[in-house]
């Protein structure tokens, strides 16, 4: 029995050290996402400017909204592309 | 009475006293209806992401300003009618945007478009946490303004 417990030890160690993902806003306190600050938006963006989903940036779903209606404020005044390629 | 925040574009072609003309008379519309302006900011000729009516650059203004929801009625028809303006968006403050309004007034001295100061504030009051990636790079953010 120790023996089996020892040789199945050695490969998943390496599968725990997934780091959580955590809620920048919450963390961080911010309560606020202005939409006229484009380049803090980005983040939030991926290459061909479609907003990330939550599970990539771990945020909350609250706060997931408030991006979303930032980025899309964001865009209308043309802070942001509504599409593109290689923003980054 | 309701705190409402606007950007609006004007055209390039106009040239700065036009442009200017423009914005005080959006400013006379709305004192002249009982709006009070709490802050303007000129964020000047701006590289806009697309273009709009074949235009790439625009002249970007921000009004804040308190008043009643007709007000902004009439404002939004106005920007509808003058040809100068090729794009606007009126938003009303909430709670949170109130608070993030002041302190960005308040921060309006010493640089016109301060990202997320507000943000950056928290950071540090934090930073003993020192939680890597997110946090640095929010306060790089700062740095590069």
């Amino acid at each position: 029995m120790a023996k089996q417990s020892e040789i199945r030890y050695l490969t998943p160690l390496s599968v725990d050290v997934k780091k959580k993902k955590y809620c920048r806003f919450k963390k961080n306190g911010i309560k606020y996402i202005d939409y006229k600050d484009p380049e803090f938006l980005k983040k939030f963006l991926n290459e061909q400017g479609k907003i990330l989903p939550r599970r990539i940036t771990g945020t909350s779903l609250k706060f997931q909204r408030r991006i979303a209606q930032a980025v899309k404020r964001a865009r209308h005044i043309a802070l942001l592309p509504y599409v593109t390629d290689l923003m980054k | 009475m309701n705190n409402y925040e606007t950007v609006f574009i004007l055209t390039p072609v106009l040239s700065d006293a036009q442009m200017k003309e423009a914005v005080e008379k959006f400013k006379n519309l709305l004192s002249e209806q009982g709006a009070e302006i709490v802050n303007e900011e000129d964020w000047g000729l701006r590289k806009m992401a697309y273009p709009i009516d074949k235009k790439t650059t625009g002249f970007y203004t921000f009004l804040e300003f308190n008043a009643d929801p007709s007000v902004v009625e009439k404002l939004e028809v106005n920007f509808r009618r003058d040809e100068r303006v090729i794009r606007f968006l009126t938003v009303k403050q909430d709670k949170f945007a109130l608070e993030y309004a002041a302190k960005r007034r308040n921060n309006k001295g010493g640089k016109k478009q301060e990202s997320h100061a507000y943000a950056a504030e928290n950071v540090k009051s934090r930073k003993q946490e020192k939680a890597a990636s997110v946090e640095t790079e929010v306060e790089s953010n700062e740095k590069e303004d």
